[in-house]
């Protein structure tokens, strides 16, 4: 089925199944692998996206369920305020060890951001307990949410 | 900071730049090894130690560029910045303009001294590569500073280095490395180049920032499950789901009419689809009718594995050590015995398993990411029928590795899988494969019997019994029926016992495949031991921290990081009811580490961990931050597998499937964590793992304070702590 989709503010156009889960469409059709495949069954958060601004897992979003909503990814989500401070906070405060649910975690995280610029530990636990780490780098996550919302450092 | 992502033959970048195309300038380094200390953990013996090979890890081209070659692995425990910081530490490079490269598979260049083969794990990399390194960077600079003086008819001596250039100090001229490159190759490496005195460094011990985390905040960041090849086809397999099965009959009739799909590889131990895309491989994959042809295992569940493993742990074992007198010990004083039991173990990478493979006529392509580079290129050559010299293979950044990419398994299967693939194809395990396949932590049951006396422990007489993953993984490393991993961190306690006795039990579970898993032989053995010292302590009546201060003479970094987690943790200060602190101390890869859980047991039994904090002595410390991160990071992975770890068989079957029933800690589960490095200035410990092996046995003695209730078990048995208060 031939498809168009906004991403990062580009229109994309590709082929794919209305049932394709938006996650293969970025990796494997598009080529945009900064999304990443975790679980498949929206149990760990790898896969976040922004659909409108809202995180969204896309390893069970049908593609066809998007239609004219806006797709932000983690190699767009830099271009939104909320997204470059948790990238930055992420950075200076060295959050990532191996990085692969990262994407996910700091789609989550400037999502949060945006809709609660100052969130407590309890938003902290309501937005994010949906991202795995296997690395276990959740202090940190905790802290660089709470740097980015202050601009401080924590 | 630029990590290259294509890795070069070193042989042709040579020629290369020795060629006169580039003028560089490298350096082939011709390095004694040096070998681990006798009791540090995974040590092989001296047949393979004399295969120690010499190494690469330098080169300098005409404009000054530095290029690291990183013979370790980066799969998040920060090693390539570490690894950087302690050869541009000896080399005086501008550490800013460094470009690090993947190595290439060469077990000759790159093997880690520790084991003999290109691998990374058992928290070695510092430990084994900290002398090597310092001095490939030292002699580096050398021969760089031999080539200025040559130049400018001075002393050697006479000049000094930094930031990349030598400077004579007299006259004030200067010359940067790029413009000595050319020069320095013609010098003749110097033998026993003095190293930095400590207290000299410039890189080392500062808290730098890390070169592989800019690209992982923004998506740039190329796992081996991201590569991308023209004319890629995307594949996921299935394999019997009871261990050692084949596949039957298969019907894929329904699979075949699912667009995207384009071809169906039946193998006699796995079925594989080959789509255009994982969502039709996975959807094929999903339409097929596959009767599986089980075997004989169909029938092996864990009850059974649990009464084999008890049944062959009453046995004797082999003598691991034994020092003073065990009979006279244990009929002296009073006298306590208790068994451990923990069980498989899934690695759960975040990044699932995965290969990409370009299978030609006479040469293979392989894109992924390994802990064992130079097996997977083996491996692979074995499967594909091809030389070994036609195997290349492009390692990346790994998305976890916690022991699983110890294994080649993942590369075999895609390459098998490719035979049947006209180009390159993409193998990605599901999830659900990825826990059903896994290469398990085994199943250990401990048995400890001990004797006090005045307060004192006189006897101890301990025996592990579980597989020997070191006769599979490294077979001349297993000797005298002993495997060292197996014993690791049991025969070496830190506490004084007269009377020492350790014995091991080979016992392999049948048809589940177990291999090594993050904090290896000493998750099992510190767990058992430091929660029968709380036992003990109770016996004595003792506090569990005295307890243990009484008996920490012969090591003192050991009771310096226990004497400092008493006062950051507040041990002692009193605490509500159903919550308590628990201790453990241990010696283990290297380092020293102390930790102090606090965590509170609700009513219905449910653990609620507040606050851990580890004082950890790991000898000179590289990178802090690193440190700090490793442990923050290993405690909450020893901790996941203490609350929820544990994987079942029934039937042949792996029992969980996904994170939904194989858990994992989250972060409204987890606790504060402060880490309290100790600089001890001695040479660097492991701590990849450290901090894993801390966890559960310091969360359990936190549960016994809270409750009453000693747990012999893990994961956690909510059913016996419920409505328990102390």
């Amino acid at each position: 089925m031939a498809t168009t989709l906004t991403i990062n503010g580009e229109a994309k156009s590709f082929d794919a199944p209305a049932d394709m889960p938006l996650l293969w469409v970025l990796r494997d059709i598009l080529g945009m692998t900064g999304t990443k495949f975790g679980c498949g069954i929206a149990q760990c958060g790898a896969c976040t996206v922004h659909i409108d601004g809202k995180p969204v897992r896309s390893c069970v979003l049908p593609v066809g369920a998007v239609r004219d909503r806006a797709v932000t990814t983690i190699e767009g989500v830099g271009s939104t305020p909320a997204g470059a401070k948790a990238q930055k906070a992420w950075l200076d405060l060295e959050v990532i060890q191996c990085g692969y649910c990262q994407s996910g975690q700091i789609m989550s995280a400037a999502a949060l951001l945006a809709s609660t610029p100052n969130p407590d530990d309890s938003d902290i636990d309501a937005a994010m307990a949906g991202n795995i780490c296997r690395c276990g780098t959740y202090v940190r996550i905790r802290a660089a949410i709470k740097q980015a919302a202050s601009g401080r450092q924590s | 900071m630029i990590i290259t992502e294509k890795m070069s033959d070193p042989v042709s970048r040579r020629t290369l730049l020795t060629g006169g195309l580039a003028g560089g300038f490298l350096l082939a380094f011709h390095l004694p090894l040096r070998a681990l200390a006798p009791n540090e953990p995974v040590q092989p013996p001296d047949s393979t130690s004399g295969k120690f090979a010499p190494n690469a890890f330098i080169r300098i081209d005409a404009a000054g560029q530095t290029t690291l070659v990183m013979p370790q692995v980066e799969m998040g425990q920060g090693i390539y910045t570490a690894v950087a910081m302690i050869l541009a530490e000896e080399l005086d490079a501008n550490f800013s303009s460094i470009v690090l490269e993947h190595a290439p598979p060469n077990e000759k260049l790159y093997a880690n001294p520790a084991f003999g083969i290109q691998a990374t794990g058992g928290s070695t990399s510092l430990r084994a590569f900290w002398t090597p390194l310092r001095a490939a960077g030292a002699t580096a600079r050398a021969m760089l500073v031999q080539a200025a003086a040559q130049q400018w008819q001075v002393d050697p001596a006479s000049c000094t280095t930094s930031n990349g250039e030598v400077t004579h100090t007299e006259s004030g001229r200067r010359l940067s490395y790029g413009a000595l490159a050319d020069a320095a190759n013609t010098q003749t490496p110097p033998k026993d180049v003095p190293l930095k005195d400590p207290k000299n460094f410039v890189l080392i011990g500062k808290p730098l920032k890390r070169f592989d985390t800019p690209d992982k905040v923004n998506g740039k960041v190329v796992y081996g499950i991201d590569a991308i090849l023209p004319d890629m086809k995307f594949a996921t397999l299935a394999a019997c789901p009871v261990f050692g099965g084949k596949v039957g009959k298969v019907d894929d009739s329904a699979a075949r009419k699912i667009p995207g799909v384009r071809k169906i590889i039946v193998l006699d131990d796995m079925v594989a689809v080959v789509g255009d895309h994982m969502w039709a491989a996975k959807k094929g994959l999903d339409a097929l009718k596959i009767d599986w042809d089980e075997g004989p295992n169909a029938r092996i569940s864990s009850k059974d594995i649990w009464q084999d493993l008890r049944a062959a742990s009453e046995k004797d074992g082999v003598v691991a050590k034994s020092e003073g007198d065990i009979a006279k010990g244990l009929a002296t004083g009073e006298r306590l015995d208790a068994s451990y039991e923990l069980p498989f173990l899934a690695h759960a990478t975040m990044e699932p398993l995965n290969a990409t493979v370009h299978l030609k006529p006479d040469s293979l392509e392989i894109w992924t990411g390994t802990q064992i580079m130079a097996r997977v290129q083996s491996e692979a050559a074995k499967a594909a029928g091809l030389p070994v010299e036609k195997v290349t293979v492009n390692n990346h950044l790994i998305g976890g590795g916690f022991g699983r990419r110890l294994e080649p398994d993942m590369v075999v299967a895609a390459v098998r899988i490719a035979k049947q693939v006209d180009g390159p194809v993409k193998v990605v395990w599901t999830r659900e494969e990825d826990i059903q396949h896994d290469i398990y932590r085994p199943v250990y049951r401990d048995t400890i019997a001990a004797t006090l006396s005045g307060g004192k422990i006189v006897g101890w007489k301990y025996k592990v019994s579980g597989a020997a993953i070191i006769a599979r993984w490294l077979p001349p490393a297993f000797q005298k029926g002993i495997d060292i991993d197996a014993v690791d961190s049991a025969v070496d306690m830190p506490y004084d016992i007269p009377n020492f006795h350790v014995e091991y039990v080979r016992a392999e579970a049948p048809a589940v495949p177990t291999g090594f898993w993050r904090g290896v032989g000493a998750n099992n053995n510190v767990f058992a031991i430091e929660s029968f010292m709380d036992e003990l302590a109770r016996k004595a009546g003792k506090d569990p921290i005295e307890f243990r201060r009484s008996m920490l003479g012969k090591n003192p970094r050991l009771l310096a990081a226990l004497n400092l987690v008493a006062e950051k943790s507040k041990w002692g200060q009193p605490l509500p009811t159903r919550v308590g602190r628990g201790v453990c101390a241990q010696p283990s890869f290297g380092s020293f580490i102390a930790t102090v859980v606090e965590a509170e047991v609700d009513e219905q039994g449910e653990v609620h961990v507040h606050r851990v904090t580890s004082a950890v002595d790991t000898g000179t410390p590289v990178n802090p931050d690193t440190i700090m991160a490793q442990l923050e990071g290993g405690l909450i992975f020893g901790l996941t597998a203490a609350l929820y770890g544990e994987i079942t068989v029934d039937k042949g079957r792996v029992q969980q499937s996904n994170f939904h029933d194989y858990r994992m800690l989250r972060i409204d589960q987890a606790p504060k964590i402060e880490v309290h490095v100790i600089n001890s200035g001695e040479h660097p410990g492991g701590i990849g793992e450290t901090g894993v092996t801390a966890g559960p046995p310091a969360l359990r003695n936190a549960i016994y304070a809270a409750t009453g209730v000693a747990l012999w078990r893990l994961p956690i048995d909510r059913s016996l702590i419920a409505g328990k208060k102390a």
